[in-house]
């Protein structure tokens, strides 16, 4: 009995929105179902609108027919928009459910007499429990606007022809092509070869960079925290300049110091005698790679030198005390007390950084811009990792849908590193973390 | 702490044979060799981008780290002959607004995630943990149509929200742990004596975030001063570019003629923020720290 009449409350709901919490006599939240429901009525049409753009991209190309121009449909803004109603439409459906539940709910709370809030306690109800909302409303805007529906966008192009020369809006209609794109970087020669070259010294790259700047940081945190050591705040505040100045400003100038023909560097070796031919510091595949890993160990090594240094000055003196009582040496301290400490403090940030690596943009385009040019590969130079392969791909080359296949490529890698990262993180393992 | 062990040490060694202190002085020795040289190698790239800042002539070739004829002309020029100061106030700008508007949304995020039980937290918790995993690179090209549609190309408006909006899901994250890690018994009590959510939150809750709060602002503030990627990609007019931008385009040629003029515009750039840097690595340090353990 109690059942089917939870039932007509929830059919209601369902027909007419609000009507099932008027039979449950919640007028508030009546009329906000109803109004909702009309609002729904109201962008019935554009939402039609607007989701059908998304399907089709576009029907009507743009036309020029001597000095006459007729616009045509602009895909990338049907998709856009489209991807905004599909959104709302999920909203909706979600008022929509919520609607319904609620009044099935409500009406047996009410057959079993459990206690409402009386109609003027229920203003206060309602302030604490939208007072979360009201105050990420700014917060999710903003969020959806330029972080959500623009990865969307970005993950949708993939499956788009979205490229120059034939498929560049507004002049033309960019079309769904499904999988294409993908089986082509993994199926066409030049994409494939292109992709696991770079792919490897991407890899290789982030590997090296990481590793060596935090063994360098390690060891100099060492040496400055060296009982010997005089004047520690000293040398730890040189150390750290590479840290605080601007990366972008110290790589540009390191761009000119390597410079093959005018840099000093060169310069210096000419004249001391060194060598009697410029050392083609950035322009040799090579070279250029092994500059950049020294040139990133310049700017990378203080900031493991900073965390490493905070973890050592924390370890109790009296644990180490009690190592030396009990006859260890030097070693046996750094080996039993000192490694497993930092390593385990320090463990996360070299997983971050490994993944910073992985993406380092700056480093690689201030410092060679991803040349010399590599006649092998499609667009890309012998010192592009994948990011800048990317930016040239959008920037240089308008290939757009390919670049779209690369940064979903490089999220699966960023996004497995930095979810097992989180799975061994306290936080994650605190009971409480989502609740 | 270390100066506890340091004191202790040298008395446990007293009665040492020769042999030992003349080892225990070339150990020392090399030490220090091995921490000057490391110096030079971190401060020479430094000398030689300041020298070269002073030198007379303008292009590569002639700059070097000790000029004969030191001149301040450069920074003259960089003030006469180039966008400098619009774009130093251009960017200065946009910082602030960055760091004021971050702190806004991050602080009130946090608290919420932090304090409320709600429907959807942790569908929000989730997401927001996801979004900051995609390589800013993919929303590029949507932000620009979207910038566009809003009529907010090439404004510093559009760079700050794209800048603000970015840094909510990390902030959001690393400021609800913070104030996890705090007992709730001050807000509670507060509470229960009738104080209203706003009020708990100015008054108890940003007092008690200060210092994450600090390290948010303070990477909000540095961002948008050596980002490169956006800028390029919203600003078009010269007279609204960043600092960023115009150093690169000042030495983009291939033929470096500007070199010197760079060179001075790099050291007048670097120098606040260096400064800013060394004096609150404190912060800097807590808050990588915090931010990779998510507390």
């Amino acid at each position: 009995m109690k059942k089917t009449s939870g039932v007509k409350a929830g059919i209601a709901s369902a027909i007419l929105w609000g009507s099932g919490q008027f039979l449950n006599r919640q007028y508030i939240k009546g009329i906000f179902f109803l109004i909702a429901q009309i609002v729904f009525l109201l962008c019935l049409t554009p939402m039609y609108e607007g989701i059908r753009g998304f399907i089709t991209l576009g029907e009507k190309a743009m036309i020029i027919e001597g000095s006459k121009v007729t616009h045509g449909d602009n895909s990338l803004i049907l998709l856009l928009f489209g991807i905004v109603w599909l959104i709302i439409a999920i909203l909706f459906l979600f008022i929509y459910i919520a609607n319904i539940r609620d009044a099935v709910i409500c009406y047996r709370n009410r057959m079993d007499e459990k206690e409402q809030p009386a109609i003027g306690e229920w203003s206060n109800v309602f302030k604490e429990r939208s007072f979360p909302y009201i105050m990420l409303i700014p917060a999710v805007i903003l969020l959806l606007l330029f972080v959500a529906v623009p990865i969307i966008f970005g993950f949708s192009i993939a499956f788009t022809n979205y490229s120059a020369p034939d498929h560049l809006p507004p002049k033309n209609l960019v079309s769904w092509v499904g999988f294409k794109n993908f089986f082509d970087m993994f199926k066409l020669p030049m994409w494939n070869s292109t992709f696991w070259g770079v792919l490897a010294w991407t890899i290789i790259w982030a590997v090296i960079s990481t590793v060596t700047c935090f063994f360098g940081g390690f060891a100099v945190a060492l040496l400055v925290n060296n009982r010997r050591v005089k004047y520690r705040k000293f040398w730890r505040t040189i150390y750290i300049l590479p840290w605080a100045i601007p990366g972008m400003i110290s790589l540009l100038v390191f761009r000119n110091m390597f410079n093959g023909q005018f840099g000093p560097i060169n310069t210096f070796l000419r004249k001391v005698g060194v060598i009697s031919q410029n050392i083609p510091w950035l322009s040799d595949p090579i070279l250029a790679k092994i500059v950049i890993i020294f040139v990133n160990f310049w700017l990378g090594f203080p900031y493991f030198m900073a965390m490493i240094s905070g973890v050592i000055t924390n370890i109790s003196p009296e644990l180490l005390e009690a190592a030396r009582i009990d006859g260890a040496t030097h070693k046996q301290e750094f080996r039993y007390i000192t490694l497993p400490l930092v390593l385990y403090a320090t463990a996360p940030l070299l997983v971050m950084s490994f993944a910073g690596n992985f993406n380092n943009f700056n480093v690689i385009y201030f410092l060679t811009d991803g040349n010399p040019i590599n006649p092998s590969y499609m667009y890309a130079g012998s010192t592009d990792i994948l990011i800048t392969w990317i930016y040239k791909l959008t920037r240089d080359n308008r290939q757009f849908h390919m670049a779209s296949v690369l940064s979903i490529l490089v999220f699966v890698v960023i996004a497995t590193i930095s979810t097992w990262n989180f799975l061994r993180t306290k936080a994650f393992k605190e009971e409480d973390m989502l609740q | 702490m270390i100066n506890q062990t340091s004191t202790a040490a040298p008395k446990l060694h007293q009665n040492h044979s020769l042999a030992y202190r003349v080892s225990e002085t070339i150990k020392t020795v090399l030490i220090y060799c091995v921490l000057i040289i490391l110096a030079l190698f971190v401060v020479l790239p430094i000398i030689w981008i300041v020298g070269s800042s002073f030198n007379s002539a303008s292009s590569l070739l002639s700059a070097t780290a000790f000029p004969k004829n030191p001149t301040i002309s450069h920074y003259i020029e960089l003030f006469t002959d180039t966008n400098y100061p619009k774009w130093y106030l251009n960017t200065l700008k946009i910082a602030t607004a960055n760091m004021i508007i971050s702190l806004i949304l991050t602080s009130t995020c946090g608290y919420v995630f932090s304090r409320f039980k709600f429907k959807g937290k942790k569908f929000g918790l989730l997401s927001i943990l996801i979004l900051q995993m995609f390589p800013s690179f993919m929303s590029m090209m949507a932000v620009y149509n979207i910038l566009w549609q809003f009529g907010l190309l090439d404004t510093h408006f559009g760079l700050i929200l794209n800048y603000a909006a970015g840094q909510i899901p990390y902030n959001t994250w690393l400021v609800k742990g913070y104030l996890s890690g705090i007992p709730r018994s001050l807000d509670e009590a507060a509470k229960i004596e009738g104080a209203s959510n706003l009020h708990i939150f100015r008054n108890i809750i940003l007092p008690l975030m200060r210092p994450i709060l600090t390290f948010v602002a303070f990477s909000q503030f540095m961002g948008p001063w050596m980002d490169f990627i956006f800028p390029r990609m919203i600003l078009s007019s010269p007279e609204k570019m960043t600092v960023a931008i115009g150093l690169y385009d000042l030495i983009s040629g291939d033929t470096n003629n500007n070199f010197t003029t760079f060179a001075a515009g790099a050291v007048l750039t670097a120098v606040p923020i260096t400064i800013l840097y060394v004096f609150l690595q404190k912060y800097l340090i807590q808050g990588i720290t915090a931010g990779a353990n998510k507390v």
